[in-house]
């Protein structure tokens, strides 16, 4: 290349401009090129080539712009910066740092307003851990700076490719993120090219990065403390797992609970074209609430990136990809990251809508054909891996999915479920009647109980099959339920209802969780256990009653009991008192009718 | 610099297309007819090419016609002598008020706001409905439509809501508004005494289909200059299927793939963007947006309401004339319930829905013929003794009396642990 490629502007479409180039410049797919509007650079991305004419999609509103305007071409892919000081913060769907913005943008967001994504003046406590002459690989620590809660390792560039010579390692001491610490050179005597290292890096974030020694069989369970999903339907480490449902069935406020109380180093939420004020309530509340694992406030764990419904939605389709990329880099580091995207179908229809633009042969409901391999390619990303420093680390992804009226045979939903490991179907019908987490336990499953079997038994002997049992009870009832509806109560079997009064207890006392009760919204795996252990015992405790309004009255007292119980703290006063009066009753000392 | 262009050289739908140069995206024009002078905006350029969307129409626009570009893009007068004022869908003042030539003029459908600016939502708006104060109460810069089929009486309960709200601007969008809904929106405003902090954008029925397309952005710019002046802003906008239906026109004037029944794909973002604008701002006043989504043959999965509830804080669910508890939906209830409200709010409200869920099965049950249990009998009471107290529209009761309303029918049908609320709290409510 020689000097920077410009072009002019041909055509402007929404987002999309295309812009006319040189005869032979080179252009990259997927490169940075700003187009210039009253004096403001408008961050755009090439999507498309065809001879000299260059799509792009532009970041930000193009109100303003003309045919003939110019566009210059940065040479660089569309990249995420990655270095200490990303915890806490908050980006747009491009890495900009928005609490800076605020500090000379007043409320509104002004277009074409970019920042570097890490702290430029910050210096942080550099320890060297290598030395000079030692040959190294991309991904391996060079050094180190301790960063709120855990010793951030200092990596040669994943960019590099082959073996490097550490020509020089800089002492111990303070640095920003642009100093160099380290000089590499390379160990081809051909090139005698020579790298500076600095605290901070860049990832192209459309490209998986893929600098481990090999990927694990994701076999060990993530905590989210949900009992729903940690119970019946478990979540692996560096799985993936969608959650579909119908508006308002409670989507976001899993993906909050499950984003404050995980077992996990990181989380990375990515809100991605949904509402804004969601985003508020985690922004205002996670510094406030502290991580029971470090004593440290949340949002030392939390990196949020935030591109909302009404932001541009050219940007909405990075923002997954930063958050990706964001969490691949904490997973080089040896560390556990969750990440959380709501929604996925808004990236899907920002796909959607430049494809449109785009003029491309649209497939089912105008999605583009590709949108099957974009989706699985995003979730490929995920996994455990072992890395070449012998440290393992894993990133799971959990997405939630919006189908269009509901409906989850729609492609986004579909294409999904081809390639996610857990699936947590929310009902509209479960939402309706309050009985949240309205993850529908009929037609929710997790591929993971396979492989985690050995990991789940270490709750208890069997445990894989009490949960079984469980879950078979709730078919039962299920089955119970709808048959009442046919033939009326009066038609059924003392022995049937019984199971279907069964199986409403585990619903309501197991499989419902309230959110919003301190108590209730988060179990810990000692308590699920507990609590799941003696909620089997009354699945399996022979009951005799002597007539239907015996066996409804008295499990309606056993119903309360368990329900009073799952809103004591664990192993307090009260928790104990219900517990051995649940006890009692199933030794077989009768229901005490009140 | 203002340039004419004569030449129309393309008319599809309410688009027209000229050849010109030197033109922004997004700029507005004008176009003079036989049938009079339009606002026109630039939707595409491509070459030499400019597309623009006609908001009066393009029927009787003809290719000797002129176009104006005007060199700015769509803008609206701001001050505080809009208050009590009203315009057309255009922005035009049609009450023989005052001409407010002189006022400052603001661009519309502006930047979105920096999350980071926005503030958690805290105040508990007291409508005195009980299905909306005990089961999905209403709080300030909550986004809110109303679902409901034609027929409903959605704009009444629109007007009575909003009247509660206490705001100290209340701005209303009517798109697509019949004019008997117009006026009787201007008594309620009057009979409410708020006509004088009122501004009114109205689109009526018999209006050009392609200026419903500015209401809701006119009154929203509005709206937001006023919250940033720190004023807690009400805007009501009916009804919002008008609004996506001319969008729907020109998608297709543009040949759009259709994502669904003809709707763009762009659906939902191009209401997002409007109804993000409801915001409670850190250190200035506030943006509350009730409006109403008239529901095409009652059907929720319809792609207008459903890319609507998608968007929205939830929605009321307004059917036979009352708001059904099953559909409804306040997500930002949980800021203040047991917050601002009382602490035994949240529960009160799950178990008296929990249980109303059950008389609806009963009465399902029974309507197919099966005997009728002792049990049954008190759900069928509690199911009436609901629709009573809590469902019917004319009711008018405080929050503390509606939740003590609550309890005492609670009492009158179950017993304590068939109710599946905290110990402590019946301990405390439940009536001896
Ligand atoms: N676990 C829960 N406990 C109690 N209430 C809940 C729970 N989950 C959801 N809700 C209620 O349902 C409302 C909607 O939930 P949420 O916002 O998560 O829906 P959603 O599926 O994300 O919808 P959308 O697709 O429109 O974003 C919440 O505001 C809350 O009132
Ligand atoms: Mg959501």
């Amino acid at each position: 290349m020689n000097g920077p490629t410009h072009g002019r502007i041909v055509a402007v479409n929404g987002p999309l401009v295309t812009c006319e180039v040189d005869e032979g410049r080179e252009v990259l797919q997927n490169e940075v090129a700003y187009v210039e509007v009253g004096g403001v650079r408008l961050k755009s991305e090439v999507i498309r080539i065809r001879g000299r004419q260059i799509d792009l999609q532009v970041f930000e509103s193009t109100t303003g712009l003309k045919v003939g305007d110019s566009a210059e071409f940065s040479g660089e892919l569309l990249a995420a910066t990655l270095g200490p000081g990303m915890l806490g913060m908050i980006y747009d769907g491009l890495q900009n740092p928005l609490g800076e913005l605020e500090n000379d943008q007043g409320f509104f967001l002004r277009r074409g307003q970019y920042l570097p994504s890490l702290d430029q003046k910050r210096l942080w406590d550099f320890e060297p851990m290598v030395q000079a002459g030692a040959q190294v690989r991309a991904g391996q620590y060079l050094g180190k700076v301790t960063e709120g809660i855990f010793p951030h390792p200092i990596m040669v560039p994943l960019v590099l490719l082959g073996t490097w010579e550490v020509k020089e390692i800089r002492s111990a001491g303070q640095y920003t993120v642009n100093d160099t610490v380290a000089i590499l050179k390379s160990i081809d005597s051909q090139t005698q090219q020579e790298v500076n290292v600095t605290l901070k890096q860049e990832w192209p974030v459309k490209r998986p990065m893929r600098i481990y020694e090999e990927r694990l069989l994701p076999d060990t369970q993530l905590l989210t403390q949900c009992r729903l999903i940690d119970i019946f339907f478990p979540l692996s480490e560096g799985g993936t797992a969608c959650i579909p449902g119908p508006f308002g069935a409670g989507k976001t406020v899993l993906q909050q609970i499950i984003s404050r109380y995980a077992e996990t180093d990181i989380v990375i939420i990515v809100a991605c074209g949904e509402r804004a004020g969601e985003v508020v309530e985690t922004i205002r509340e996670f510094p406030l609430l502290e991580d029971p694992k470090t004593g440290k406030s949340l949002m030392d764990r939390t990196v949020i990136i935030c591109n909302t419904s009404s932001m541009p939605v050219a940007a909405r389709e990075a923002s997954i990809y930063t958050g990706i990329t964001l969490g691949e880099y904490y997973r080089q580091l040896g560390l556990k990251v969750l990440l959380l995207a709501d929604s996925t179908s808004r990236w899907a229809q920002a796909l959607r809508e430049t494809s449109a633009r785009m003029e491309e042969i649209p497939g089912e409901e105008a999605f583009p054909a590709y949108l099957e391999s974009r989706i699985a390619a995003v979730y490929e990303r995920a996994g455990k891996v072992r890395l070449n420093t012998g440290e393992t680390g894993s990133l799971t992804l959990i997405g939630t999915v919006s189908p269009a009226g509901g409906n989850f045979e729609e492609p986004v939903t579909q294409n999904t479920l081809k390639v996610v490991g857990a699936f947590y179907g929310l009902s509209r019908a479960r939402s309706d009647q309050r009985r949240y987490p309205a993850i529908d336990p009929l037609i929710s499953w997790s591929l993971y109980i396979e492989q985690m079997q050995a990991s789940l038994n270490t709750r208890h002997e069997n445990w894989v099959d009490l949960v079984k049992k469980a879950h078979n009870t709730i078919f039962k009832g299920n089955e119970v339920r709808q048959m009442m509806l046919v033939v009326g109560e009066e038609g059924m079997g003392l022995d049937d209802l019984v199971v279907y009064l069964k199986s409403e207890i585990i619903d309501a006392v197991c499989l419902q969780q309230d959110s919003f009760d301190k108590v209730d919204q988060a179990t810990s795996r000692e308590r699920q256990i507990s609590d799941f252990l003696l909620l089997m015992e009354m699945v399996d405790h022979p009951f005799v009653f002597e007539s239907k309004e015996q066996a409804k009255a008295q499990m309606t007292h056993l119903q309360n009991l368990f329900f009073q119980l799952k809103y004591c703290p664990f192993e307090g006063d009260d928790y104990r008192r219900y517990r051995s009066e649940i006890e009692s009753i199933l030794n077989g000392k009768g229901v005490s009718h009140p | 610099m203002i340039m004419e262009h004569s030449r129309i050289v393309r008319v599809q739908g309410d688009i027209i297309a000229v050849p010109a140069t030197d033109i922004a995206y997004g700029e507005l024009a004008t176009v003079r007819s036989r049938r009079g002078v339009s606002l026109a905006q630039v939707i595409r350029l491509r070459g030499g090419e400019v597309f623009l969307q006609v908001f009066a129409g393009s029927r009787g626009v003809s290719t000797g016609d002129t176009v104006r570009f005007l060199g700015h893009p769509m803008q609206v007068a701001f001050g505080d002598a809009l208050l009590g004022r009203i315009f057309n869908g255009s922005g035009e003042p049609i009450d023989k008020g005052p001409n407010l030539h002189a006022l400052p003029r603001i661009s519309i459908g502006g930047p979105s706001v920096n999350p980071v600016r926005r503030v958690i939502p805290r105040g508990f708006i007291e409508t005195r409905v009980p299905m909306v104060d005990v089961f999905n109460p209403l709080v300030e810069s909550q986004k809110l439509p109303i679902f409901a089929a034609a027929g409903e009486p959605y704009n009444e309960l629109l007007a009575r809501i909003g009247m509660r709200a206490n705001a100290d601007v209340v701005i209303l969008g009517g798109i697509g508004l019949k004019h008997d809904e117009y006026l009787k929106f201007r008594i309620a405003f009057e009979q409410a005494g708020v006509l004088s902090r009122t501004i009114m954008f109205v689109h009526t029925a018999s209006d050009p289909v392609v200026e419903r397309l500015l209401v809701p952005d006119m009154a929203l710019a509005v709206a937001e200059q006023f919250g940033v002046q720190g004023k807690r802003v009400l805007v009501l906008l009916t009804d919002m299927t008008s609004f996506a239906d001319a969008l729907k026109e020109i998608a297709i004037s543009m040949d759009q793939v259709p994502s669904n029944l003809g709707y763009p794909g762009s659906l939902y973002s191009d209401l997002a963007s409007r109804y993000e604008k409801a915001v409670d701002f850190d250190g200035a006043g506030s943006i509350t947006i009730l409006a109403v989504t008239s529901m095409p043959g009652d059907d929720v999965t319809h792609p207008v309401p459903d890319n609507t509830g998608y968007i929205t804080e939830g929605q009321f669910y307004l059917r036979n004339g009352v708001i059904e508890p099953f559909g409804s939906l306040s997500r930002l209830k949980q800021l203040v319930i047991g917050k601002v409200t009382r602490a035994d709010h949240g529960y009160i409200m799950n178990s008296m829905i929990r249980l109303f869920a059950r008389s609806r099965e009963v009465e399902q049950k029974l309507a197919m013929g099966f005997d009728k249990t002792p049990d049954d009998e008190r759900y069928l009471k509690y199911g009436r003794l609901f629709y009573e107290r809590f469902m019917d529209l004319n009711v008018d009761l405080g929050i503390n009396d509606a939740l003590d309303l609550g309890w005492k029918t609670l009492a009158e049908c179950f017993r304590p642990d068939e109710v599946e609320i905290k110990q402590e709290f019946i301990d405390k409510h439940w009536p001896a």
